[in-house]
């Protein structure tokens, strides 16, 4: 019987990326809690590089960084719910922007909501022009990944979900409908698949998470 | 139909050398559009508008950019010698580290050649090769992908070959020997591997280049 355990905190956009896949290739597994202030002498063993969450545990063997973990966890339970394509080419693509969300847009995003006066401004056009190429992406089709969703959605799962919350913290309205409308529509579609949908933490949680943070970050 | 293959770039950049590794390890013909950096050509602002970066790897037609990205995409087109391990479990270590690489060795790497080997900087850049010092150690291989070059040694090709001749133009040391010796051996073991030796660009050339953008103002 496989063993999978997932190490990682409730509010981590990152963790949640593996919790959705593992939800959606009804994969069994167990999520261990952890107090990033005081880590476990398990996350520093199986991850003693980088000392962060997620790491993944299966069978005694641990997968670090959330999208190799989910490569290996599309590449080992192949049957169920392919998350990337199968040609070279849009899997290239799909790699590709996988990068750009994590290294480009994600921080921007979430720097822009916890930056405060002119550093808060300057933020807001990058991530707009982030978002734009985004929304860019949807035009004539349903899911980053096409058709139906895959990788890139799950990639970028974390602004269908976290944006609301980060909005309400930050004050403003980044995705409106206006502006962003293959966006909306993407995000609703995203939060509205089964897994995801039942993943789905609550939103006043998360509210109270960011704010707490950006209180406490001074200036 | 032959494939058409062409690989946007210039000889100095070590990850231009990334992908030409992997095209000739496929044994693939392509065509090397060398761009000038100063003046960006259209074609390589309409492949990679994005970054407007280079290498761009431009298969029949279709741009596809990010050297590791285009690596992977290489192995995954042209069978034949494998980049990557089969195995998931491999292949994710596989990933892992080359994203090691890139993510924490080559920022600490370019510092200390941008602080001319600032003795903080060099301590930092320390701290992340000796996690490579340890995984050629545990392997007990001549390279990190086993007998046989992999995704890894590739995606280390600049501490390889490009950080020798960064040192000597800077009279810094970063890499030495003692400290450092599973490497050092893995990077002369590597840059002698016939696919990576080809892709080289003249090792004068490049202490002249890091003389003349790092050099003493």
């Amino acid at each position: 019987m496989e063993k999978v355990k997932l190490f990682g905190t409730w509010s981590s956009p990152f963790v949640k990326r593996i919790v959705w896949a593992l939800n959606l290739k009804n994969i069994e597994h167990e999520v261990i809690y952890e107090d990033l202030a005081n880590k476990s002498p398990e996350l520093l063993k199986y991850n003693p590089i980088h000392k962060k969450v997620p790491v993944l545990v299966h069978n005694e063997i641990s997968i670090c960084e959330s999208l190799v973990i989910l490569q290996y966890i599309d590449e080992t339970w192949k049957n169920t719910c392919p998350l990337l394509p199968k040609d070279p080419l849009d899997r290239a693509k799909e790699r590709f922007w996988a990068r750009f969300g994590d290294e480009e847009v994600l921080p921007s995003f979430f720097g822009y909501v916890m930056k405060k006066g002119k550093d808060q401004e300057e933020a807001k056009e990058t991530t707009l022009a982030h978002l734009k190429r985004i929304e860019q992406l949807l035009s004539e089709k349903k899911f980053l990944s096409g058709e139906s969703f895959g990788f890139l959605d799950i990639a970028f799962g974390w602004l269908a979900e976290y944006s609301h919350p980060l909005e309400v913290v930050a004050g403003l309205k980044l995705l409106d409908e206006d502006s962003f409308p293959n966006l909306c529509a993407w995000k609703d579609r995203f939060l509205e698949i089964p897994a995801i949908k039942e993943s789905w933490p609550d939103q006043e949680t998360l509210i109270a998470k960011f704010q707490e943070s950006k209180d406490g970050s001074g200036k | 139909m032959a494939d058409e293959v062409k690989l946007y770039g210039v000889p100095g950049s070590p990850y231009v050398s990334r992908v030409t590794t992997a095209l000739k390890l496929k044994g693939i013909n392509y065509e090397l559009v060398v761009e000038d950096l100063s003046n960006k050509s259209a074609d390589l602002l309409k492949y990679n508008p994005v970054h407007k970066k280079i290498p761009v790897l431009v298969h029949n037609g279709k741009p596809i950019s990010e050297s590791l990205v285009i690596v992977e995409y290489i192995d995954d087109v042209w069978k034949g010698v494998p980049v990557l391990p089969q195995d998931a479990y491999e292949k994710a270590q596989a990933r892992f580290w080359a994203k090691f690489i890139d993510d924490k060795c080559m920022p600490a790497i370019f510092k200390t050649i941008g602080s001319h080997g600032q003795e903080q900087v060099v301590a930092e850049a320390h701290e992340q090769l000796q996690f490579l010092e340890n995984e050629l150690n545990v392997k007990g291989k001549k390279f990190f992908g086993g007998d046989n070059i992999n995704l890894v040694d590739i995606a280390a090709t600049f501490i390889a070959y490009w950080l020798g001749a960064a040192e000597e133009a800077l009279g810094i040391k970063v890499l030495s020997k003692d400290k450092f010796p599973k490497i050092t051996e893995w990077g002369g073991n590597y840059i002698n591997c016939q696919v990576v030796k080809e892709g080289l660009p003249p090792r004068d050339a490049l202490v002249g280049f890091f003389k003349k953008r790092f050099g003493n103002a």
